[in-house]
């Protein structure tokens, strides 16, 4: 196994505490944000984990990097286990696995200069001196398409894109295995968003990385990702080859996803039939029983409220990487 | 009659850094109970114009030239008083962020009964939450005679648009400016709200400005475009012209990088080069010349010249290719 995939999360699982009960000094409602998750990042691919706010597409990011401690579970990077290393073996573990944010105004500090902010990686692990720290980072600049001259300028004088392009540098300033990228375009104009895909994928190529891409955008993911896993209330609902979720969407869920993108076309979108789901995404601290989508799902039937579907292929299918979690599979 | 006539819209704000000239010379027309999509990525002027509309951009320096036209009477000539009644009662405003745009220590009830009393002083109190169970009816909240008396909190975020639209909608405005509407929601959310904001456009009869960075959602529910761009309008035309020819090189560019569920996997998009100019210090000439491709084949001309808006087939544009190449921007290479 360990061979093929460069990252493993296996059952993970990570339940908050809701913090008010805790005055009252009852047992505390445990928020599931991720509840028994378990996938592979193929070494060289782009695994996407795709949904709505609330769905726990953050926390899972999170969690790959142990930047949170699992309640269960465990994170398998390149055959280790990062959830049982130390604190010590932890930092040196790290170097393989780096991190993108969402919004490229809060990631960097705003009192040093953009140098510094890429350069702090190599601060932190001391795996070069100033002079060479120095040189890499020019090197780093011009790889993602900054301006080396630029390396003392500040971030406020840096537009959105190029900021991102500062937070993959400095990802990148370790020469990490894996690339947890959390919602990195999301915050940006629709002509920068295009311009950091690319980026991205240039250095997927070049470098031979790994990216685990989360996002709330199905029409992003369809450009970059090899594998797509859709999330709902802290669990993987459908995951497979873009080409099966895409092209033969399995779960009610990743269906009405599907057709709530709005089609850039107007030809197109006055012609088509939209699925639009009924409320809101219910509250994690008390998940419907059984299946949680049941709720909204326009397929829904008892069997649904008593037994939670399991993750896996469609009956009639052939086994392939393509599993849903659902008892009424389209 | 013409519901709302812009005509050559300037606002410039005073910096310390020197004058933000976030709105040159903008015009256009709405009818009444048209939909009209603003579209701009961020710094191209188009919330700055909406907020102009109504008057919101507030300040110390702020200059504003122009006229705004509502069925013939200047709003920027009006005084408070005049301006006043205009607002939430003749051209209502939903805004990006409902939870901003919610008053946190009043009920939604009251809010929204609020909104109809300004504009109806002394209606009785047992009338205004008729109108507000009503209203809240109307916008798709689930037990209305319970939720009316919550708070803002203990609403999701797509409740809390639902919330503003109710708010924006109590008056029955002749025009309703919606910006960014659904930038801040969940997709499966999103296609609720703007089928929401259509349907009340048919009950009401409102005219519509819908001021947007994406091009999807303009695709869904509007009539006509305009693309803004560094504070200008660069292109203007109905929805299907400009989706299918495209007269301007930065609405091809747009066009091109929306991504798209049909792409293959590892699918190259084509994007943009460079980054949106600064307000303070505008590039000569044409503002997009720096980040477009095509503006050497025009020998600096683009450089020297700022484009008008001229008439380009059926759409407007303002760009110095010839005619013909504009209309085969979709089809042809750079």
């Amino acid at each position: 196994m360990s061979e093929t995939f460069i990252l493993e999360a296996r059952a993970l699982r990570k339940y908050f505490p809701t913090g008010a009960s805790k005055m009252l000094q009852r047992p505390t409602d445990l928020v599931r944000a991720v509840d028994d998750v378990s996938f592979g990042l193929r070494r060289g691919s782009t695994l996407a984990i795709v949904g709505e706010s609330g769905c726990g597409k953050t926390t899972l990011g999170r969690l790959l990097a142990r930047l949170i401690e699992p309640t269960a579970g465990s994170v398998v990077l390149d055959g280790v286990d990062l959830t049982a290393a130390s604190a010590r073996e932890l930092l040196e573990l790290r170097r393989d696995i780096q991190l993108v944010f969402q919004d490229p105004y809060a990631c960097l500090n705003p009192r040093h200069s953009i140098g510094q902010s890429i350069g702090t990686p190599i601060r932190i692990q001391k795996t070069l001196d100033k002079a060479a720290e120095k040189a890499r980072v020019r090197e780093l600049m011009e790889l993602v398409g900054l301006n080396p001259e630029h390396y003392n300028r500040f971030p406020h004088e840096f537009s959105g894109g190029q900021r991102q392009r500062a937070g993959i540098a400095r990802a990148l300033a370790l020469q990490p295995k894996v690339i947890i990228a959390d919602e990195p375009v999301s915050a940006l104009d629709v002509s920068i968003q295009s311009q950091i895909l690319n980026l991205m994928e240039d250095l997927q190529t070049s470098l031979g990385l790994s990216y685990v891409f989360v996002a709330h955008d199905l029409s992003v993911v369809r450009h970059i990702a090899d594998e797509v896993a859709v999330m709902y209330l802290g669990k993987i609902v459908e995951i497979g080859d873009p080409e099966s979720v895409y092209g033969r969407t399995a779960h009610p869920y990743t269906k009405a996803l599907l057709s709530a993108v709005p089609v850039a076309d107007p030809r197109r979108a006055a012609g088509r039939q939209r699925i639009v789901l009924t409320g809101d995404v219910p509250s994690p601290v008390n998940p419907p029983s059984g299946c949680r989508f049941r709720t909204r799902c326009p397929k829904a039937a008892e069997r649904c409220a008593a037994e939670e579907p399991v993750l896996s292929a469609r009956s009639g299918d052939q086994p392939s990487g393509h599993r849903v979690a659902c008892h009424f599979p389209e | 009659m013409t519901l709302l006539s812009v005509q050559d819209l300037h606002v410039t704000f005073g910096t310390a850094d020197g004058a933000v000239r976030a709105v040159q010379g903008v015009s256009f027309d709405v009818e009444p109970g048209e939909t009209v999509a603003i579209v701009g990525e961020s710094g191209s002027g188009k919330s700055v114009t909406a907020n102009s509309l109504l008057r919101l951009n507030f300040g110390a320096d702020v200059r504003i030239d122009g006229r705004i036209l509502l069925e013939g009477r200047d709003i920027l000539a009006m005084d408070e008083t005049q301006i006043r009644s205009v607002r939430g009662r003749e051209v209502a405003m939903i805004f990006q962020d409902p939870l901003t745009a919610l008053n946190p220590f009043y009920t939604v009830g009251h809010q929204i009964a609020e909104a109809f009393a300004i504009h109806h002083p002394g209606t009785p109190k047992r009338e205004l939450r008729k109108i507000a169970l009503e209203s809240l009816n109307k916008v798709g909240i689930p037990e209305p005679s319970k939720r009316i008396d919550q708070y803002p909190h203990e609403f999701s975020g797509g409740m809390r648009q639902r919330i503003v639209i109710a708010i924006a909608l109590v008056n029955s405005p002749k025009l309703l400016i919606a910006d960014e509407p659904t930038t801040a929601l969940d997709v499966t959310v999103q296609a609720q709200i703007l089928e929401l904001i259509a349907q009340m456009q048919a009950e009401h009869g409102s005219a519509v400005i819908l001021i947007t960075h994406d091009l999807g959602v303009v695709a869904e529910i509007t009539e006509r475009v305009m693309v803004m761009y560094a504070g200008r309008v660069v292109e203007s035309a109905s929805v299907a012209d400009t989706f299918l020819t495209p007269t301007h090189p930065y609405t091809r560019g747009l066009l091109k990088s929306v991504k798209s569920l049909d792409a293959g996997r590892h699918e190259r998009l084509e994007s943009i080069p460079g980054i949106p100019p600064s307000l303070i210090n505008l590039p000569s000439g044409c503002p997009f010349h720096p980040r477009c491709a095509y503006a050497e084949s025009l020998g600096g001309r683009c450089e020297t010249e700022t484009p008008a808006l001229h008439l380009v087939g059926s759409s407007r544009s303002a760009c110095h290719l010839p005619d013909e190449r504009l209309l085969g921007l979709l089809g042809g290479g750079v």
